[in-house]
C-alpha cells in the first residue's frame, strides 16, 4: 500500500527541511521526501496550504487506565490525541492502581497496541504507590517498555528517596521526571498565591514550592549523573533555575504546558474549575517568561498535561474539585493562534518543541521525516477554524480550561506508522 | 433598590448603596425596639438559610430579621439535610430552585459557594459567609454600628487586628471600609497576614503598640486555630502579649476610640474580659445592629422599596 502526500510545506529541523515537497510512504515506512514524485498506484493525499510535520508526540498525559476508566481510557486518549494532531504519547503512572511495576507496564502496552489510535509509552512510577518511601521496580518496568520514571501528580518530599532514586534509575539511562511541589509550603493550597489568592479567599500555592523542588533536583541530577526532566513548569524563577543549569552543562530538561502558556491567573475572575490545575495558573509575568523561555531555548519541549475529569467532578466547590485540565485535542491549535500565527514562532520551532524535543527529553524513538522512518506524521490545516465547545472533544473529559475559545490551525491529518489515525480532520476508526 | 440582584462580596455594592443601606437599617432598629416587632413589609415572600457550616449568631439574626420582616423563612442546615447523603451543593441549589423562594441566605465552608449558587438559582443571594473569602452583611453591621458609635464613617482608621489570612470577616470589612472613605489597617503577626494585603487595599502593621494611638476602632479577630495548618505563633501566652487587647493597650486608644469583635471570642487570647465588658466595648451593639443591617439587605435586595416606607 502506497501513500503521496502531495505539495504540503514539508518541515523537519533536524532533516533542515522547510519547503513544498513531496513524501512517499510505502509499507509503513516513508521511502521518500522530494519534489515532484509520484507512485503508480496507491493513494495521493492533497497538502497544498498544509503544513507537513514528523509525528508530534505528548510525553505528559494521563490516560486513567486501569482504574478511572469513567475519565478516559487508553482508547479514548490515544483518539484525543490522534484528534490533537499526536502520533505519540507518553502516559503517567499514577492510576488505580498505580503502574509501578513491571506486569503493570505490560498491562498499558498490551491495551495499547489492541486499542491505541496512537503509539503509547508508559511512564512508571518512581516509588511503590507513588507513596515516595520505596523504589518501585524500575528494572523490570524497563524491560516491559517503560521510557522514563515519575511520582508525576506529587512531588517525593525526602531529598534522600529522590537522591536513591537518581542513582538508581541512572543506571538504566532512563531519564527522571520530577514533579515539583514541596507540600509543606503548597499546604491545601488551590490557586497561585498572591493577587488571586487574596481576592478569592482561595488558599495560595507559592511558587517557591516549585522553585525550591526544582532547585533540590538539579543540584541532586547534578551529584548523581542521572538525566533529570521537569514537569510543567510554572514560574520565571523554575526556568531561571533550569537556565543556569544548561549553562553549568547538567543534564535538565523541560516542558512547560499550552494552559501556562497561554492563561494566567488573571483568567480566575469567577470559580471556575478548569481553571483549577496543579501547578496554578500563575502571574501574567511567570506567563511572559515560559513563553520567551520557549522561544529562546530554556524550554524543551510542549506538553500538555492531559488531565481528563468527569463533568460531576469538577462540579464541585472550587477547594473540592480535583486540579486539571484536558490538553491533547487544543495544544496545537493554541500554539498555532498564539504563536505561529502570530509570527512569533516558526513551524521549525513547533517541529522541534513538539516532536523531536519531547522524544529527546523522555526517551521516545527520533522521528524525522526521512527515508527509512517510520511513517509517523501530523499535517496541519494552519488556516481551519476551531471552536472549542464540549461536544468537539474525542477525550472522555470535558474539562478544557480553553472551553469556548475560538482557535485557528488544527492537525487535519495524523498517520501513525503509515496508517491513518486521523484524516480530513475525522478520528479514524 | 440595589443596582445588584445578590450580595456575595462588597464589590456588589457601591458607596451610595452601602449608606442607603444603613440609613435603611436605621429605621429598621426603630422597629426592633417596639413591643411589636414585626412589618408585614416581605408577606409572602421565602427566604431559605442555607447553612453548611456551624453557625449561631449569624443565622439566628438573619432567622430573626427575616421573621420581623414577615416573610417565611426556612432554615436548611448541613447536619439535617441532604448533605449528609452525598448531595453535591448544586443538585442542592437546584432543589432549592424548584421550589422557587425568593432569597437565599448561603453560609458555606468554601469560597465561591454563593457564587456557585447564582449560576443556578434564580433567586437574590446573600453570602454569609465563604470560606476565608467574605462576610459582607458582618461589614455591613460593623459600619452601621462604627457610625452609631463614631458618628460617621470618612476618614475613621480602623485597626483589624489578628488572624487577618484566615479571616473573611476582613475580607469584607476592608473593602467596605475604602469604599466609605475610611482608613483599614490590618495588624497582626506576618504569619496571619494575606499574600498580597495590597489587593484587599489595607495598610499593614506587625506592632499594635505603635499603631493603637492613633485607632478610632480596634477591632479584634478570633484567631482561628482550625483553620491553620500549622501553630502561627509559639504561644496563647505570646500572642496575647503582643496582640491581644487588655486594659493597658485600652488606655493607649484615643479617648473616643471603641473596641469591636465578631465573635465569637477568645477571652484571654485576642481580648481581655475586662476589655470585652467594658463600656468601651461595642461588641453587643454589633450584634443588636445586625439585626437590623440585615433587614435592610433583604428588604431593599427584594424591592421593598416598592411596597412603601420602611416602618
Amino acid at each position: 500500500m502506497a501513500l503521496l502526500l502531495k505539495g504540503g510545506r514539508v518541515v523537519d529541523p533536524a532533516m533542515g527541511l522547510d519547503a513544498v515537497l513531496d513524501i512517499v510512504v510505502r509499507d509503513g515506512v516513508i521511502v521518500e521526501v522530494g519534489e515532484d514524485l509520484t507512485i503508480p498506484k496507491g493513494e495521493t493525499i492533497d497538502c497544498a496550504e498544509k503544513v507537513v510535520l514528523p509525528g508530534l508526540a505528548d510525553v505528559h498525559v494521563h490516560l486513567r487506565e486501569p482504574g478511572r476508566e469513567y475519565k478516559e481510557t487508553i482508547a479514548s486518549g490515544t483518539r484525543a490525541a490522534a484528534h490533537g494532531g499526536f502520533t505519540a504519547v507518553a502516559c503517567m503512572p499514577n492510576t488505580d492502581p498505580v503502574c509501578d511495576s513491571g506486569s503493570k507496564v505490560r498491562f498499558i502496552v498490551e491495551r495499547a497496541a489492541a486499542e491505541g489510535a496512537v503509539r503509547v509509552y508508559p511512564i512508571g512510577a518512581i516509588t511503590k504507590r507513588q507513596e515516595g518511601e520505596q523504589l518501585a521496580e524500575i528494572g523490570d518496568m524497563i524491560a516491559e517498555g517503560a521510557v522514563a520514571f515519575s511520582d508525576d501528580g506529587k512531588g517525593i518530599q525526602s531529598a534522600g528517596m529522590t537522591r536513591v532514586a537518581m542513582d538508581y534509575i541512572k543506571r538504566f539511562g532512563a531519564p527522571m521526571i520530577a514533579h515539583c511541589e514541596d507540600e509543606s509550603l503548597a499546604e491545601n493550597g488551590v490557586v497561585n498565591e498572591g493577587v488571586v489568592s487574596t481576592r478569592m479567599g482561595l488558599p495560595g500555592i507559592p511558587d517557591v514550592a516549585e522553585e525550591t523542588m526544582v532547585a533540590r533536583d538539579i543540584a541532586l541530577a547534578e551529584l548523581t549523573g542521572c538525566r533529570l526532566h521537569l514537569a510543567h513548569l510554572s514560574t520565571a524563577g523554575s526556568l531561571e533555575l533550569v537556565r543556569a543549569a544548561k549553562a553549568r552543562g547538567v543534564k535538565v530538561t523541560c516542558e512547560v504546558t499550552p494552559h501556562h502558556l497561554f492563561l494566567d491567573e488573571d483568567a480566575l475572575v469567577g470559580y471556575d474549575t478548569n481553571l483549577k490545575m496543579n501547578p496554578p495558573l500563575r502571574t501574567a509575568a511567570d506567563r511572559e517568561a515560559l513563553v520567551a523561555g520557549l522561544l529562546e531555548g530554556t524550554v524543551d519541549c510542549i506538553a500538555t498535561d492531559h488531565a481528563p475529569h468527569a463533568v460531576h467532578e469538577k462540579e464541585l466547590e472550587f477547594e473540592l474539585a480535583p486540579f486539571g485540565t484536558t490538553g491533547l485535542e487544543t495544544a496545537l491549535s493554541l500554539v498555532n493562534t498564539h504563536l505561529v500565527a502570530t509570527g512569533k514562532m516558526t513551524w521549525s520551532q513547533v517541529a522541534q518543541l513538539m516532536c523531536h524535543g519531547p522524544r529527546e527529553a523522555v526517551g521516545l524513538p527520533a522521528m524525522r521525516l526521512e527515508a527509512g522512518m517510520p511513517a509517523d506524521i501530523t499535517i496541519v490545516d494552519p488556516e481551519a477554524r476551531v471552536e472549542v465547545t464540549a461536544e468537539w472533544f474525542a477525550s472522555k473529559g470535558r474539562n478544557s480550561a480553553f472551553l469556548g475559545a475560538n482557535l485557528l490551525g488544527k492537525a487535519s491529518d495524523v498517520l501513525v506508522g503509515g496508517k491513518w489515525a486521523l484524516k480530513n480532520g475525522k478520528v479514524a476508526g | 433598590m440595589l443596582a445588584s440582584r445578590h450580595i456575595m462580596t462588597m464589590d456588589d455594592v457601591t458607596a451610595e448603596e452601602i449608606v442607603h443601606i444603613l440609613d435603611t437599617a436605621e429605621s429598621f432598629a426603630e422597629v426592633n425596639q417596639r413591643r411589636i416587632k414585626k412589618l408585614p413589609t416581605l408577606r409572602g415572600r421565602t427566604i431559605v438559610n442555607l447553612f453548611f457550616e456551624p453557625s449561631t449568631r449569624t443565622r439566628m439574626s438573619f432567622e430573626i430579621a427575616s421573621k420581623r420582616l414577615s416573610a417565611d423563612g426556612v432554615n436548611f442546615t448541613a447536619s439535617s439535610s441532604a448533605t449528609v447523603k452525598g448531595e453535591t451543593l448544586l443538585d442542592t441549589a437546584k432543589t432549592l430552585a424548584a421550589m422557587s423562594c425568593d432569597l437565599v441566605v448561603v453560609r458555606h465552608k468554601y469560597a465561591g459557594a454563593p457564587q456557585m449558587l447564582a449560576e443556578v438559582m434564580d433567586c437574590s443571594i446573600v453570602n454569609g459567609g465563604d470560606g476565608v473569602h467574605q462576610h459582607p452583611t458582618q461589614a455591613l453591621l460593623d459600619l452601621y454600628t462604627m457610625r452609631q458609635s463614631l458618628g460617621k464613617l470618612e476618614g475613621l482608621r480602623v485597626g483589624i487586628v489578628g488572624d487577618i489570612c484566615h479571616s473573611r470577616v476582613a475580607g469584607s470589612l476592608v473593602p467596605a471600609l475604602r469604599k466609605v472613605g475610611a482608613t483599614p489597617i490590618i495588624i497582626g503577626p506576618p504569619t496571619l497576614m494575606p499574600a498580597r494585603p495590597d489587593v484587599l487595599g489595607a495598610e499593614v502593621a506587625y506592632d499594635l503598640d505603635e499603631v493603637l494611638p492613633s485607632l478610632d476602632v480596634a477591632y479584634l479577630l478570633r484567631v482561628q486555630f482550625e483553620r491553620a495548618a500549622r501553630m502561627p505563633f509559639p504561644s496563647n501566652r505570646e500572642y496575647a502579649s503582643l496582640y491581644g487587647m487588655n486594659a493597658a493597650r485600652l488606655a493607649k486608644l484615643p479617648p473616643h476610640a471603641v473596641v469591636m469583635h465578631p465573635g465569637p471570642m477568645n477571652r484571654g487570647v485576642e481580648i481581655t474580659a475586662d476589655v470585652a465588658d467594658s463600656a468601651r466595648s461595642v461588641i453587643l451593639d454589633q450584634v443588636e445592629s445586625g439585626v437590623a443591617v440585615r433587614m435592610a439587605v433583604m428588604y431593599l435586595l427584594l424591592g421593598g422599596a416598592d411596597s412603601g416606607a420602611a416602618a
